[in-house]
């Protein structure tokens, strides 16, 4: 019994290959559902030359500059709970997961396969909307605040991608689209990525602090430097606090029902 | 030793009992099917095998470690009732990706050949027949090379050729040394494939053994014969569980050449005259003769009768229950005691 375990472990096959295909396997994939790949990226990018471009003139700049940070964050929030929320519930319902589960996968490859598939949707939503902002919004920025603006889409997207995993456990396919447009929607406009919250009602400001893309959107505000000077420090823990907070909620439901 | 076993396993989802204590293992090389209606747990006992739930009471081990343990997994292969596959992926691409997760897996020529993949290597899943597809989920069970097989209905929406090809497929592996556990709805698959039968019913092993050791324990039997006989009369014999007519009018004399039975325009015959027109209810002599199959479990005083009574009956045929008459016998009424008792050594 024991040879068969040990043998296993000193071969030469390595887990490393099983996540790079897994990888490879969910961008392929995505390469071939254009309907779910090309309203992620082409939303937020319609939106901002909406907002951000076309609306907003006369202002030097100025609401390009701000909302390039916050229609990044709104981008993103997409990415990530749909590519995690809408998917994980349909491969829940289908049977996938469960077989995926009964394979011997290395351990979660299928969640950073697609992981890196949302990284990989933010990044493209950065330079999309960046393109954008410098070519038609007269938005300047020097090189290290490009690249800060992108890090935090990247690494920012992770908590939607817990948050969609954990909506992904609880309903399934059909449902779950209808369930994130419901939080993903109002969450975006609660949290100012929309129109800025100063442009709003003061009760919407007061209550921003609830949602966590308001925290995100605070941290790539700072990099342009319009944030409303609250401390950093506070938004990227709660940042990490909801990723965290998610997923563990995530994986537990998975343990329960799979 | 074993490679899988379920030792006491208990499991419980909500208010519904699935699994109520039961044993069961599967030895190296063998080939275990097991049976049962919807709901006895099949499934369930697959699952938890499969490390996809955790026992409530009991112990699942697959290689001697728990089934969530990857090692254990990896000796494996998994071919589940939907797999859920998305269908954009290429069948190339899902045998490159399902094989980098064992240590010595097959080749990508031994998979096709094994399941019939030829010339779908560059097609996308979705785009496959349902046929093919599951000649697809065989392919990448068995990909990994594994020790041990499962097969959850693995033929369910299969043609009868593509079936054969998959039990071939099957055979040739476990003559290869793989254990296959096998759960099916086909009972002739498992009398095809199995060298041993679990039998199922409400989340308990009603009966395990050899395919022979369970179809002995239904005494049923199955004569059949041509004879000029009234059905309805011989229903009232007391050993007759049932009788039928298979085919109405078989035209030949009792004294002809063998050769053309069976071989007859029965259709035309039947319509000609149907055996329920017929009006004689006397000794049933003056009837043409029909094809009768009665089922009993006392053969040799009902042959004996039917020998006694009609001189010309010919084609006598005894055969001992089918599996699918042994497991109907099994499941049918578990409280009223008519189920053997329940070997618990099982397989």
């Amino acid at each position: 019994m024991n040879a068969i375990a040990t043998d296993a472990n000193l071969s030469p096959h390595s887990p490393l290959r099983s996540y790079l295909l897994e990888a490879k396997h969910e961008f392929l994939r995505m390469l071939r559902t254009p309907s779910f790949a090309l309203p992620v990226l082409l939303f937020p990018a319609l939106f901002y030359t909406l907002f951000g471009l076309v609306l907003n003139r006369a202002d030097g700049g100025m609401a390009a500059r701000y909302l390039l940070a916050t229609y990044g964050v709104f981008g993103i929030m997409g990415a990530g709970m749909f590519g995690f929320g809408v998917v994980v519930a349909m491969e829940r319902e289908r049977g996938f997961l469960a077989y995926k589960r009964a394979l011997p996968m290395p351990p979660g490859a299928y969640l950073l396969a697609k992981m890196a598939m949302a990284m990989l949707f933010s990044m493209l939503i950065s330079v999309l909307l960046g393109t954008l902002a410098g070519a038609f919004g007269g938005v300047s920025l020097l090189p290290w605040q490009w690249l800060a603006l992108l890090a935090i889409n990247v690494v920012g997207v992770l908590p939607f991608c817990a948050l969609g995993l954990f909506v992904g456990t609880l309903v399934g396919g059909q449902g779950a689209p209808a369930v994130l447009n419901l939080l993903y929607l109002p969450l975006a406009f609660l949290s100012g990525l929309w129109l800025p919250l100063k442009m709003l009602p003061p009760v919407f400001a007061t209550i921003a602090p609830a949602w966590p893309p308001y925290h995100l959107s605070q941290v790539a505000l700072g990099v342009v430097g319009m944030d409303d000077g609250s401390s950093m420090l506070v938004h990227v823990a709660v940042v990490v606090a909801v990723t965290v907070l998610f997923y563990a909620l995530a994986r537990r439901r998975l343990r329960r029902v799979g | 030793m074993e490679l899988a076993s379920l030792r006491g396993v208990r499991k419980q989802y909500g208010k519904v009992v699935a699994l109520d204590g039961i044993d069961l293992a599967i030895a190296p090389g063998q080939v275990l099917a097991l049976l049962g209606a919807n709901g006895a747990g099949k499934t369930t006992a697959i699952a938890l095998l499969l490390g996809l739930v955790r026992p409530d009471a009991g112990q699942a081990l697959l290689f001697g470690q728990s089934p969530q343990q990857l090692a254990a997994r990896r000796n494996i292969g998994v071919m589940l009732q939907s797999a859920g596959i998305a269908d954009t992926s290429k069948v190339r691409e899902l045998l490159e990706l399902t094989r980098s997760y064992y240590p010595r897996p097959r080749s990508v020529e031994e998979c096709v050949s094994l399941a019939g993949l030829e010339g779908l290597l560059g097609r996308q899943y979705g785009k496959l027949s349902g046929g093919q597809q599951r000649r697809v989920q065989f392919a990448l069970a068995l990909c990994g090379n594994p020790r041990l097989l499962f097969l959850d209905e693995p033929t369910t929406g299969m043609d009868i050729e593509a079936r054969q090809a998959l039990w071939r497929a099957i055979v040739e592996l476990a003559a290869q040394g793989c254990a296959v556990l096998l759960t099916t709805h086909y009972l002739e698959e498992a009398e095809a494939l199995a060298d041993r039968v679990v039998v199922l019913g409400r989340g308990r092993v009603i009966a395990a053994g050899s395919m022979d050791e369970v179809r002995r324990h239904v005494a049923q039997r199955r004569i059949r014969c041509v004879s000029s006989l009234d059905v309805a009369r011989i229903a009232t014999w007391p050993e007759v569980r049932s009788v039928r007519m298979v085919e109405a009018a078989v035209v030949q004399a009792p004294a002809a050449a063998e050769a053309t039975a069976g071989e007859t325009t029965a259709g035309a015959a039947m319509a000609a005259m149907p055996f329920a027109a017929t009006s004689d209810r006397g000794l049933g002599r003056s009837h043409p003769n029909g094809r009768i199959e009665i089922v009993t479990d006392a053969a040799e005083a009902v042959v004996g009768r039917l020998l006694a009574e009609d001189a010309g009956l010919s084609e006598l045929e005894v055969q001992r229950a089918g599996l699918a008459e042994a497991f109907l016998e099994l499941t049918r009424d578990p409280d009223a005691g008519a189920a053997p008792p329940s070997q618990s050594k099982a397989a």
